[in-house]
């Protein structure tokens, strides 16, 4: 498979919009495709998504490969693997590249095995070998503690990256670009597996992913109780409120607001650490942050390692003073 | 119903990270001296995940099926002391130094040999390379659905239905045995191993099979397909990434004085 050329971003979709890390795939996808002068394209895979195409292209692709299906309308393995394998046929591009999402993680490794080549899931950095011109991929390892550069043998290199480690191109309308309709791709009868019902576990005030301020708690809050002091804070500063894995497996708060390497990955500019260690996999999903501010009761906790600022102290001794202050300071 | 659990053993992912060492020649890890080894934690929930299973259908057999090379015998027997029934181990230097491909391979050989199969869990990923591929890859071998990242399995009527984690809530998916489910934290706390568990389990031997033709204690795969020799990805480099350990610890006569001069602290360096 000599042939191999350019690079094809895999497309995500929701409520009619392409995803904020589609966009940065197109923008890291991008500077990958002019580094080795071949082209980038994007796969557009769903059902009503041909009107985004343009869209795609003024985000930086040259090519769109459009699978619009109504039988593609929710993710499902089998049917979306399918329309994908009609895409890299048709494109038989050099690098595949997903995001980390709920999608990504189930159908990179999916496509891997289909196309007998390797995937290196979670990369934080893509770039090319400037001499072999083969795919470097970086990714975090030993739940953060190390970082691995892997590259693949066959063809075409997979990777899925992280939300966030790629940067978005500015829209331009004026970019030209082609739409490449694929039909016939998809038979909703051969799909094994069946989506019967989708949960949404709302959590109110401002969603996570978006929010300028985030107030996490750890196992050392104890109980669903401590959330309620964190929420105090949270709202001062209109921030969001989240949590490390133990009071997620512990059911204290629901898994939806779960920060780390299983959870989301997010990169507020104020990033309260409330009674937690810092453990390297919870460390994987916040390191992004401009400011981590730490308070725990044990100063040999891996945070105040992690932290800008801290105070070492009891959560329930800290936490009221700290938001009346701020409250105080932010109304003068 | 006749389960099989894949089930890794890793460097205790809870050690210290101070105790973390990259030998950067060999490009590996050095395993910190005097922390053992333990059962990766998501491989751990989908031991639980079948016990759940057993638990409502008493005449379920879990077989769990481990790959590596020296296993410490105390860590890969946890799932028999929770309340698995037998262990396969394939236990080679051949198999080491694997990627998700190899390992994959090496799995679903190993489970065409054991042979019936309703159900076949694994966690969504390692806690060492934190790949979560090989679930994926073990059903595509076997040529089965998979459903990956579960906080929630059960089996009845000739299907599974499997509550799959995502971004905003979960969805609930249904697929037809046999198939691979990979488990995710979200199931829950796994149980702890009780006395007479692990007393069942220390008279419980771990059937060992090689790399060889399928024969007797062997598994059908030739040298080159397993282990290091059977990549399809290569480890170009491995390295910590460098730290600035700078926190500045603001105190106060009192932890209310403390917090109050954070977030004084705060304000001038124009935090908030």
């Amino acid at each position: 498979m000599a042939d191999n050329n350019g690079v094809l971003v895999c497309g995500e979709v929701a409520e009619g919009k392409l995803l904020a890390i589609t966009l940065e795939l197109l923008g890291g996808g991008r500077k990958l495709a002019d580094e080795l002068g071949e082209s980038l394209s994007i796969a557009l895979i769903g059902s009503g998504v041909k009107d985004l195409a343009q869209e795609a292209i003024a985000f930086g692709a040259d090519k769109v490969y459009v699978v619009d299906d109504a039988a593609l309308k929710d993710y499902q393995t089998d049917s979306y693997a399918a329309a994908m394998d009609a895409v890299v046929k048709s494109a038989n591009p050099r690098a595949l590249v997903l995001g980390q999402t709920s999608m990504g993680r189930d159908l990179a490794p999916k496509m891997g095995f289909k196309l007998k080549t390797g995937v290196s899931m979670d990369c934080i950095e893509l770039s090319i070998d400037p001499s072999s011109k083969a795919l470097l991929q970086t990714r975090p390892v030993y739940g953060g503690n190390a970082r691995a550069i892997f590259s693949t043998g066959g063809m075409p290199q997979i990777a899925t990256v992280r939300s966030k480690a790629m940067s978005a191109l500015e829209r331009d309308d004026s970019r030209k670009g082609d739409v490449v309709p694929i039909e016939g791709a998809v038979d909703a009868a051969a799909a094994r597996i069946k989506v019967v019902s989708t949960v949404k576990e709302e959590v109110e005030g401002v969603k996570l992913e978006d929010a300028a301020v985030i107030v996490t708690g750890g196992r050392g809050l104890g109980g669903p109780e401590g959330f309620q002091e964190l929420e105090k804070l949270a709202k001062t500063m209109k921030g969001a409120v989240g949590a490390t894995r133990p009071p997620c497996d512990n059911g204290w708060v629901p898994a939806a607001i779960q920060i780390g390497l299983t959870g989301k990955i997010v990169s507020p500019d104020v990033y309260f650490a409330v009674a937690l260690s810092g453990s390297s996999q919870h460390m994987a999903g916040c390191s992004g942050s401009k400011t981590i501010i730490a308070i725990n009761r044990d100063p040999e906790a891996n945070i105040f390692k992690e932290a800008q600022f801290g105070v070492v102290g009891d959560w329930k001794q800290v936490m009221p003073p700290l938001t009346e202050k701020i409250k105080e300071l932010l109304a003068g | 119903m006749n389960i099989i659990v894949c089930v890794k053993q890793v460097p205790d992912p809870e050690a210290p990270p101070a105790s973390f060492k990259v030998d950067p020649a060999a490009n590996k890890v050095v395993p910190p001296a005097g922390v053992a080894p333990v059962v990766s934690p998501f491989d751990e929930q989908a031991v639980e995940a079948a016990l759940r299973i057993k638990d409502k259908q008493k005449d379920t057999k879990i077989v769990t099926l481990s790959l590596g090379d020296n296993l410490v015998r105390d860590v890969i027997k946890k799932p028999l002391s929770m309340g698995a029934d037998e262990l396969v181990l394939l236990e080679d230097p051949a198999f080491e130094e694997g990627d998700s491909w190899s390992t994959a391979y090496a799995l679903s050989k190993a489970i065409e040999k054991i042979g019936s199969y309703d159900l076949i869990l694994c966690g969504r990923q390692a806690a060492d390379w934190d790949a979560g591929q090989v679930g994926t890859g073990i059903a595509e071998f076997l040529g089965i659905p998979c459903v990956t990242v579960a906080k929630k399995v059960e089996v009845g009527d000739g299907k599974a239905t499997i509550e799959r984690v995502t971004a905003d809530g979960y969805e609930v998916i249904e697929a037809p045995l046999p198939c691979l489910v990979t488990v995710s934290n979200e199931l829950g706390e796994p149980r702890y191993a009780a006395l007479k568990g692990i007393m069942a389990a220390a008279k419980k031997q771990p059937k060992i099979w090689k790399p060889g033709s399928g024969d007797g204690d062997t598994i059908a795969v030739s040298a080159d397909e397993i282990g290091a020799k059977g990549r399809v990805t290569k480890l170009e480099k491995l390295f910590q990434p460098v730290k600035e350990a700078k926190c500045e610890i603001v105190e106060g006569e009192t932890p209310a004085d403390a917090a109050v001069a954070l977030a004084q602290r705060l304000r001038e360096a124009k935090v908030i």
